[in-house]
């Protein structure tokens, strides 16, 4: 092993190292609820409580409002309409103003915020917040993203296409050519804390916001425009989001204006927290979208060609809409090397909120459709559709080039299946599943293995940088500070048994501080499941910073060489001698050591051209399997998990307990988005599923019955990342499209695997049952 | 009349007496928890009893002994609590200060991430460690049932919860048995049987002393709102900001809590919960025993009440199909008055029961079904656990000698404006071979009973052939052919 390589087991001589499966750094205070969020935060005194008033419509001109009411209501202190904004009232994340603060003039979605009551109590601008008579004039509106193209909806943000060979030759000369369609629905993130900001202001034209947000830095900006005052006035926290899966990316920009443009006004402290209805009508949701592919193949199920367009339904506004679809086209692959391909995205404007980031952030979408190719090709060949994906894997060189032109060099997709395929017992399985379907007039069985190549990097390549500061005190404890947000996923803990490896100092003494914009400036959002290669790596570097101050005085007090200076297990080594961490940092700060320093980190070999669509947007891409068996229904359409087995690739886990968690998070998390969490809109433009009660996550008993969770214990990244680390928050939320195709299969045996059932997602009990009926028909029909 | 009247309502908070008078009618538990006390572990995420992390749990006296329930605070009113114990997750941890077993079981197991559900799952979980030191794998479901997580997937907390149970030899140690009998004492100390009336600006509370005193309590305010479980009323207070006083609370009242098993029937009191009434229907109606651990979740059959059920007058409550098909009735009571009414028949129209001003259901009795009838109940629902029906099916059908239909009773909820009866298809049947094509016949007849709607939770169109699909599922397992999933299937041999 050189000097380079990673270690591979925990550091024995330090408790909560790199590679340790600790548990997560706030557990113990999770556990007993004294984990604080901001609505548990102790309010300034005088603290004021804001509510929104929404559209009564899907689209309409607003023709007056009429507040009175709302502002002699007991307890109201303000209310706030868009022209009341003293900044600009816009907080498009990408700079294209098109989403106001709050909307003048006229109501895009069902739901829109038209007015904000800041009352004494919640409750006081709850009530009062009805009161409002607002006057609309209704105008047509369109809701659905196919709808929306045949309307001739505008998009919202320029469309990619990508393309490499010519797709029209390619499906021109296939052996084989087909042609489908399918729709995938939106997911809420449903966090479990609602968004809320807590602003508190301050002297001159500042102000401070405690926000749920995973990205602190575009708060600042957001609420600096919209106060109209520059961003160093501005101080955005957060220590902790109770959820956040890309919900929190962009859209708490909201809530904070408003609190700090009320805050400001009134110089009260002012709090917004709306409830789940409102969270869930107000804020965006994952993408829905529609998938046309042509595809060409031959009769050894390789693909040939394929020429597909992915539609979203976007929303009112841009958002991330952008990027997001563009990740669909970046994973419209998955892990099949394509030789003739033209992708397109239509990012649709709809009359509905507007969708933004989660978790996978249109990737999901885009491997969705990749694996509804295999399995069309599947059934038309006759063939398990394990043996066509086999057969369209990346592979060395001529069918190692993505449709951006990207070489997929770390490839291991071929071991992680084979491995699974005999770990999962699945080729015995699936006979007896065969078998048993045979015999059962009404229980029928499917299973299914998919694979997930994810890439990883913003496609924003300037978003790959990081900040990290990190300060030593004279008792030898450390405090942590870095640009990235805890929302759950262990970010802290990962960062913190990074510094403890790099310090070789017990991880309890570190002390983990909330994410601020004034420790740590021009952060990225957290998010692209790219926290802790960003983070870890600016705080490593700081240490490293430190650490060779530290060298350099140790090499000259104790006059020896530096390379005789050693950092072990809560000790400083130099030469023979050895002392207790916290007593040599007392030595160097009476040495005049500077024991602080800013860390930072951007992530080499990444480039992106979007105007030709080429370039290496990823700096490398995670690797993942499931395998998964349902039994389905076929008289109702219900389905149950039966079991599930997973091998997943984090390189080098730098903590294995987080990253399987993780792993199964985000399996259950995707399972409901292609199984029962359905977002519904009626005739008028309304979600109507807009709380628990009517969007249906998943609960312990959703979860498979028999649930095996690997990760690649030989793996590890290729490039070198945080300790040979790889991302793990969204590669695997795309396993569970193992279990839509293994209810597919099950419905497949109507016809006895004739046909792909072609099951649109969400899979809902009604979905399965109609993909039944239909399958009864044409076999009853042949 | 009750001799006393209370003008405040009294219980424990985790170790100390509270009294409390003047409160609004609508207040919450979890408002009270939080603004009032500032006790900020229990979390609101959805403010209508949904997604459990709000959960404590409130302990009763039942029959003199003390129970602990897990309950949503966030729709639980005030009024509710007087005479109980509320135990919220800052009281669930060691006297030490160390923590319980459970809360160190989801440590130990990775069993929170971003921790904003985990207070509420620890509460929910110490109740089943309090109730139960072996559990199921189906407990532990079940009692998770109530408690939505976002992050991990639950495989860990379900781990946690097994590693809890371990711990049971430590259990003298834990805060609410340690305390028992100084709780039980207070709890009896309180119980005074006097009314509680608490008023303020945005109206009254009552408490009644008894069942009587309801009578009166409500023939006197025929306007006002019977809250047993709240597990509706609830969310028209936080949902819709509804006027719902006065407020009349029965939870609590003992002489609503009767549960009489005869040989033929089985009679609950309006103020019965699920959970109370489970072993009792369960033994009386094995066939109800899948459909009763999937109304709402742990938390709302520990304070949903049948009574309630019936009383709200849903088209989509889960237990009206069955009993309607067991042909159950009611008792209505009014003053001192009382009459008896088929279920069926008390179902008028959409939002309309026949329930006179002032007259409120008093119990339910469930005739139990002959030994060789046919009878079974299936709810379908986009989630399995904890959804409300798309539609809720129930079948009754007793065989001549002959092997033909002699009677049968079949009902349906999520088809129409109430949970309503198939006529059509009933008499489709009754005559009939019991076989393929009477069932046959029987699904074309049920298209002509129902006209369902399309909405959020189902279309028209899936409701239909899924009724009609039922008929078959219902005749397939009368001729012992099992045809539907099973999660546990080792609690069903058990």
């Amino acid at each position: 092993m050189d000097a380079k390589t990673p270690i591979l087991q925990p550091d024995a001589a330090i408790r909560g190292g790199a590679h340790e499966a600790r548990r997560h750094d706030s557990a113990h205070k999770h556990v007993r609820g004294d984990a604080p969020y901001i609505d548990d935060m102790i309010e300034p005194a005088g603290t004021l409580h804001g509510w929104l008033g929404l559209s009564a419509h899907a689209h309409a001109k607003i023709v007056s409002m009429d507040l009175d009411a709302v502002r002699a209501a007991p307890g109201v202190r303000l209310v706030l309409t868009g022209e009341d904004v003293p900044g600009v009232n816009d907080i498009s994340p990408t700079g294209r103003h098109d989403e106001p603060v709050l909307a003048t003039g006229e109501a895009l979605y069902h739901g829109q915020p038209l007015f904000a009551v800041i009352g004494e109590t919640r409750e006081a601008a709850r009530r009062a917040a009805q009161l409002a008579k607002i006057s609309y004039e209704v105008l047509p509106h369109v809701s659905d993203v196919v709808a929306a193209m045949e309307a001739g909806y505008p998009m919202v943000t320029e469309p990619l296409t990508l393309r490499r060979g010519d797709a029209a030759a390619g499906l021109a000369k296939a052996q084989h050519r087909l042609k489908g369609e399918m729709r995938v629905g939106g997911q809420d993130h449903f966090y479990l804390e609602s968004h809320i900001a807590m602003a508190i202001p301050g002297e001159d034209d500042e102000v401070t916001v405690w926000s749920s947000t995973q990205h602190p830095s575009e708060v600042q900006h957001m609420v600096s425009h919209a106060l109209g005052v520059a961003s160093n006035a501005v101080t955005v926290n957060v220590r902790r989001m109770g959820g956040g899966f890309g919900g929190k990316e962009t859209q708490g920009n909201q809530f904070a204006a408003i609190a700090a443009i009320a805050a400001k006004k009134l110089n009260r402290a002012v709090k917004i927290r709306p409830d789940r209805d409102d969270d869930m009508i107000i804020t965006g949701k994952r993408h829905d979208f529609h998938i046309a592919y042509d595809v060409g193949y031959d009769d050894d199920g390789r693909i040939h060609a394929v020429d597909a367009t992915f539609a979203a339904r976007c929303g009112f506004s841009s958002d991330l809409s952008g990027p997001v679809t563009d990740r669909a086209l970046f994973h419209a692959d998955n892990c099949y090397f394509y030789e003739d391909v033209r992708l397109v995205s239509k990012p649709m404007m709809t009359n509905t909120v507007s969708n933004t980031a989660f978790r996978g952030f249109g990737g999901p979408q885009g491997v969705v459709g990749a694996e509804r190719i295999i399995e069309e090709i599947a059934y038309k060949l006759g063939r398990d559709p394990l043996e066509i994906r086999k057969a369209n894997f990346y592979a060395g060189p001529g069918r190692d080039v993505t449709p951006y032109h990207q070489r997929v060099e770390d490839n291991i997709i071929a071991r992680v299946v084979e491995d699974l395929e005999a770990s999962s017992d699945y080729q015995v399985r699936r006979e007896e599943i065969l078998e048993f379907n045979e015999m059962s007039p009404v229980i029928r069985r499917g299973i299914s293995l998919t694979p997930v190549k994810f890439g990883i990097s913003f496609t924003a390549t300037w978003y790959n940088q990081a900040g990290a500061l990190v300060h030593v005190y004279q008792d030898g404890s450390i405090h942590l500070n870095h640009g990235g947000t805890e929302m759950g996923q262990g970010l802290n803990t990962k960062v913190a048994q990074v510094l403890a490896a790099e310090f070789q100092v017990d991880f309890d003494s570190i002390r983990i501080t909330a994410t601020t914009t004034g420790k740590v400036p021009n952060t990225s959002a957290t998010a692209a499941s790219s926290g802790t290669d960003l983070n870890a790596m600016a705080a490593a570097d700081a240490a490293r910073q430190i650490k060779e101050r530290l060298v350099a005085f140790a090499a000259e007090q104790y006059r020896v060489s530096p390379d005789a200076v050693r950092f072990e297990a809560n000790h400083v080594h130099i030469g023979d001698l050895s002392l207790p961490f916290a007593g040599f940092i007392k030595q160097a700060y009476m040495g005049r050591v500077q024991l602080s320093a800013a860390g930072f980190y951007k992530t080499p070999k990444i480039h992106w051209d979007r105007a030709s669509g080429t370039g290496r947007p990823f700096y490398y891409y995670a690797y993942g399997a499931a395998v998964s068996e349902v039994s389905v229904d076929t008289l109702t359409g219900e389905y149950q998990v039966d079991r599930v087995d997973v091998l997943h690739d984090v390189g080098r886990s730098l903590n294995p307990a987080i990253d399987i968690g993780q792993v199964e998070g985000a399996f259950v998390q995707g399972m409901g988005w292609l199984t029962t969490e359905e977002l519904w809109w009626d005739d008028k433009g309304r979600l109507r599923t807009h709380a628990p009660s009517t969007y249906k996550i998943p609960l312990a008993s959703d979860r498979p019955r028999i649930f095996n969770v690997k990760l690649a214990d030989w793996a590890e990244n290729r490039e070198p990342t945080i300790r040979r680390s790889k991302a793990v928050g969204e590669p695997p939320f795309m396993l569970p499209i193992s279990v839509l195709e293994a209810i597919s299969m099950a419905v497949a045996s109507i016809d006895d695997y004739r046909q792909c059932p072609r099951l649109d997602a969400p899979a809902t009990p009604e979905r399965v049952l109609m993909a039944v009926e239909r399958l009864k028909d044409s076999a009853g029909a042949a | 009349m009750s001799k006393h009247v209370r003008t405040s309502i009294r219980f424990l908070l985790n170790g100390a007496p509270v009294e409390l008078s003047g409160f609004a009618p609508d207040l919450t538990l979890l408002d009270w928890l939080r603004l009032e006390r500032r006790l900020t572990g229990s979390k609101e995420g959805c403010a209508e009893g949904d997604c459990g992390a709000c959960t404590v749990l409130v302990g009763r006296l039942i029959d003199g002994m003390l129970g602990y329930e897990s309950v949503n605070s966030c729709i639980r009113l005030m009024g509710s609590l007087d005479g109980t114990h509320v135990a919220t997750i800052e009281h669930l941890d060691r006297p030490d200060g160390g923590l319980s077993p459970v809360q160190q079981a989801m440590v130990d197991h990775h069993g929170s991430q971003c921790g904003f559900c985990t207070p509420g799952i620890v509460a929910s979980l110490h109740g089943l460690w309090l109730a139960d030191p072996e559990p199921e794998m189906a407990d532990i479901e079940r009692t998770l049932q109530g408690n939505l997580c976002r992050c991990t997937g639950y495989e860990p907390i379900v781990k946690a919860a097994q590693a809890a149970a371990m711990t049971v030899p430590d259990r003298e140690n834990d805060r609410l048995v340690a305390a028992h009998d100084e709780i039980v004492r207070q709890l009896r100390q309180f119980a005074d049987d006097t009314r509680v009336e608490i008023s303020h600006p945005r109206g009254m509370t009552y408490v009644p002393a008894d069942a009587d005193d309801l009578a009166r309590l409500y023939a006197d305010h025929p306007t006002g709102t019977i809250v047993a479980g709240s597990t509706d009323v609830g969310l028209w207070v936080t949902k819709q900001m509804r006027d719902i006083a006065p407020v009349i609370h029965i939870g609590g009242l003992e002489g609503l809590q009767m549960i009489e098993v005869s040989d033929d029937a089985v009679t609950l009191g309006a103020g019965v919960s699920y959970s109370a009434a489970r072993s009792s229907m369960t033994a009386a109606f094995p066939q109800m025993a899948a459909l009763w651990d999937r109304i709402g979740g742990e938390q709302v059959r520990n304070m949903g009440t049948v009574g309630g059920n019936i009383a709200n007058g849903s088209p989509i409550g889960d237990t009206p199909p069955p009993l309607i098909a067991l042909g159950a009735s009611v008792t209505l009571r009014q003053g001192d008055t009382r009459r008896v009414v088929a279920l069926e028949d008390f179902y008028i129209t959409y939002g309309k029961q026949d329930r006179q001003p002032g007259e409120f259901v008093e119990s339910v009795t469930i005739p139990k079904p002959a030994e060789d009838a046919f009878f079974a109940v299936y709810k379908i629902s986009k989630r399995r656990d904890e959804d409300i029906s798309a539609l809720c099916g129930a079948f009754h059908v007793t065989l001549d000698a002959a092997g033909a239909v002699e009677t049968a009773r079949i009902a349906f909820g999520g088809m129409a404006g109430t949970p309503k009866r198939a006529s059509r298809t009933e008499a489709a049947l009754v005559g009939q071979p019991w076989s393929w094509s009477c069932i046959q016949a029987a699904r074309a007849a049920l298209a002509e009973d129902y006209q369902p709607l399309t909405d959020w939770r189902a279309s028209a169109e899936y409701r239909m052939i899924a009724a009609q699909n039922l008929l078959i599922r219902f005749f397939l397992e009368t001729s012992g052919a099992p045809a539907q999933l099973v999660r546990n299937p080792e609690m069903m041999e058990a």
